[in-house]
């Protein structure tokens, strides 16, 4: 008794600590600051898809990483606080449609379309050759002839992918075409492959020496030089009638990271300030309500345990926010949803447990200590069937994905394991350290002498 | 107890209550929102009072081909969806919003999927389910396993699912009324209601199905012939009030979600809260009587 009123002090200390650490560390500057989701606060949320077809197997995971340090200088050079850049598996497991998906979050920037041309400008460089079969030849011919107009073919009937592309980019420069004759003031791209890019430019040129090779930027022809002979050295020449300011743009996106691989907007999502902050607003309101409900619920049916349940709630709410910044999770409005959810079902337990306490009493168990002690062995078998299976679905949303289900099912899992406990041990810790040795008055546990079942 | 000794007349109504829930979805439909179907959604506020509903509408139909739905959101604001715009789109779309009256019309929410996204989610959704469904009816039949001897533990598991599947049918129902009403569509938070449901409302079945678990243990250490029926019966009155108190404090908090917490989860709690009322009116009235019904006669008659 005495062991377990000491352990009840140090419990009620925990608790107010953890509640001093919730309230003071909110500062915007704080590291344990709560971190709220895009839709609690502003921001865009974009969605693209990875085109990895043009790249081999092996490499793709290479392609992906770089693509994904490439968006990142892109979107760190816009300087916005705490942008997410990562790389996601869509589909569903084991289907064929599996999709390398790239996702894009930029709190604080609510307005797409400069979101979408903040990532969008980086510039896709690719070489391609053309194609020598007899389709690729006759669609040729077809234009010479004037049959088919240029702008009605498809390029991918014409050209073919060579495996050079931006992502084997070290360098870019600017020149000034003075060594041509009669183009003295063209600017030129020089660009400078790395190890890997060297040596596949040295092949291409080798193999195809007198053949076109065709120079794609943002999937249009910017330049078709014919290869003169093997080129070492891995550097390249882009003369595509740039104008000197043309020219510099393309040599800054280039040297900021052309894109590895070809990426194509999925789907977006913008948020105002306004809305994210009314969303909070209500959520927070919702759930203060909430909370008094309950309370009165508990302590007016439940009377003394009811009380003590009030106060291992609050254990539980403080545990919890202060879970959620240590951790941290991000909370959005799902999230908050899931949490006020959590907080109707973290009493779950202490009411089935109480009722087993008062199953003790009516059975005819007039010391309190073992109404309670019996109370929480009995309750415990149900209470673990149905957290685990509260906890396994929790589980399977979380792997049903996207960021906002994430978030729900985060906080509904860490709330039915974390109320579990608090349910258990801290309840009954208060209730066997409060409790009178004798079962005096049923009214303490709320059992009313005249009915057996209720 | 009552409601085992009218085990058909819970079967039954319960069984009718099923069948109005399906006769709602057929008939008025779930409308798929963009998460599913693909599209977007373009949310608007005014700062002054916002224009008449109509004529938004008509000035909307000469910039948008196709269909397109309108939707009052809060007190000065609009909620418009429409197929997947491109960015030029949305820009004039936001302009013919305003009316002419330039900077009175704020952006609060833009949200565009594609198609892709939409059909795998839905995907996603069900499978989802599935499993939900899957995991439950292993982990019921697991842990009542020591009690197989009277009844099949697997019987358990598969009433507890028929309850669960009960608790997601009657919400849907219920949300072909709503979204009959409001405009309302399904989106991702109404499958993470339908999981929560799912989650939760197998709590109460396992309580009851725990007290019968326990008084057959009981039964047997006593060597007592009490027939099966009359242990579920038992064990349904005795835990009859925690189950709806249970219920009862979830309630309270969904409550004051639908009532207090924005736009953005009155959907999501009004699916929660019928699928609550639904998941304890089935552990209750439908789970019991079902296992009774199940467990065959051999059983309903004596040990």
């Amino acid at each position: 008794m005495v062991r377990t009123r000491i352990f009840a002090l140090i419990l009620v200390i925990a608790g107010v600590l953890l509640g001093y650490f919730v309230y003071t560390t909110n500062g915007h500057d704080e590291r344990f600051a709560f971190r709220l989701g895009l839709d609690l606060s502003s921001g865009t949320h974009l969605i693209y898809t990875v085109d990895v077809s043009g790249v081999p197997n092996s490499e793709v995971a290479v392609a992906l990483d770089a693509l994904r340090d490439v968006i990142e200088r892109r979107v760190n050079l816009f300087g916005v606080s705490e942008p997410i850049v990562q790389i996601e598996q869509g589909g569903i497991l084991g289907s064929d449609t599996a999709q390398n998906r790239l996702i894009v979050e930029l709190p604080g920037i609510a307005d797409v379309t400069e979101a979408v041309a903040l990532i969008g400008e980086t510039p896709l460089l690719e070489f391609k050759l053309r194609r020598t079969d007899a389709g690729a030849l006759q669609t040729l011919q077809d234009i010479e002839n004037g049959t088919i107009s240029p702008e009605d073919i498809v390029l991918d009937d014409i050209y073919q992918n060579t495996e050079l592309s931006g992502r084997l980019l070290k360098h870019a420069d600017i020149q000034f075409g003075s060594n041509q004759v009669g183009l003295s003031n063209e600017p030129i791209v020089v660009i400078s492959f790395d190890k890997e890019g060297e040596a596949l430019f040295g092949n291409i040129t080798r193999d195809n020496v007198g053949e076109p090779l065709a120079i794609f930027l943002d999937g249009v022809i910017i330049s078709e030089p014919i290869i003169q002979q093997e080129i070492r050295g891995g550097e390249a020449v882009i003369s595509g009638n740039f104008s000197p300011q043309e020219a510099r743009e393309l040599i800054r996106n280039l040297n900021l990271g052309a894109l590895p691989v070809p990426i194509q907007l999925l789907s977006s999502q913008s948020i105002g300030p306004s809305l994210g902050s009314n969303a909070l607003t209500h959520g927070i309101e919702a759930g203060k309500y909430g909370l008094i409900l309950i309370s009165l619920f508990l302590i007016i049916w439940y009377r003394l345990p009811g009380l003590i349940a009030v106060g291992a709630l609050g254990f539980y709410i403080v545990l919890m926010l202060a879970l959620f910044k240590i951790i941290p999770v991000t909370l959005t409005a799902a999230g908050l949803a899931g949490f006020i959810l959590s907080i109707g079902m973290a009493v779950d337990a202490n009411i089935l447990i109480f009722e087993r306490i008062k199953d003790e009493v009516r059975g005819g168990t007039d010391n309190a200590e073992r109404a309670i002690r019996q109370g929480f062995i009995r309750a415990w078998l149900p209470i673990r069937d149905g957290n685990v299976s509260s906890i396994l679905t929790a589980v399977i949303l979380f792997w049903f994905g996207t960021s906002l289900v994430e978030g729900f099912a985060l906080v509904f899992g860490i709330g039915v394991a974390v109320s579990m406990v608090s349910a258990i041990t801290i309840t009954r810790t208060f209730l066997i350290a409060l409790a009178p040795n004798k079962v005096r008055t049923n009214s303490i546990f709320g059992v009313r002498t005249s009915s057996h079942n209720t | 107890m009552f409601i085992v000794h009218n085990k058909s007349i819970f079967l039954g109504v319960t069984g009718i209550i099923v069948a109005l829930a399906i006769v709602a979805i057929s008939v008025l439909g779930l409308p798929l929102g963009i998460d599913f179907a693909g599209g977007s959604l373009l949310e608007v506020s005014y700062s002054a009072e916002r224009p008449e509903k109509g004529v938004v509408e008509e000035v909307l139909a000469e910039d948008i081909d196709g269909v397109f739905s309108l939707r009052g959101s809060g007190e000065n604001g609009f909620i418009l969806r429409t197929h997947t715009l491109t960015s030029d789109e949305h820009e004039g779309i936001f302009e013919a919003l305003s009316l002419g009256r330039e900077g009175e019309v704020v952006e609060e929410r833009f949200t565009s999927i594609g198609p892709v996204i939409g059909a795998e989610l839905r995907e996603k959704a069900l499978v989802a389910i599935a499993i939900v469904l899957a995991v439950i009816i292993l982990y019921i039949a697991f842990v009542f396993r020591h009690v197989s001897e009277t009844v099949s533990s697997w019987k358990y598991g598969l009433v507890a699912v028929v309850a669960l599947v009960h608790d997601i049918i009657v919400p849907a129902g219920a949300f072909a009324l709503w979204a009959h009403y409001t405009g309302a569509e399904i989106d991702t938070l109404f499958v993470m209601a339908i999981l929560a449901i799912l989650g939760y409302s197998v709590n109460d079945t396992i309580v009851i199905f725990d007290r019968v678990r326990e008084n057959l243990t009981h039964n047997r250490e006593m060597h007592s012939k009490e027939p099966f029926a009359e242990t579920v019966g038992r064990s349904l009155s005795q835990t009859f009030a925690r189950s709806i108190n249970t219920s009862l404090t979830t309630l309270f908090v969904l409550g004051t979600l639908f009532f207090l917490g924005g736009v953005a989860t009155t959907d999501f709690a009004f699916t929660l809260i019928i699928g609550i009322i639904a998941g304890a009116y089935s552990s209750l009235f439908f789970a019991a009587p079902l296992l009774v019904q199940l467990a065959g006669r051999e059983h309903t008659e004596g040990y």
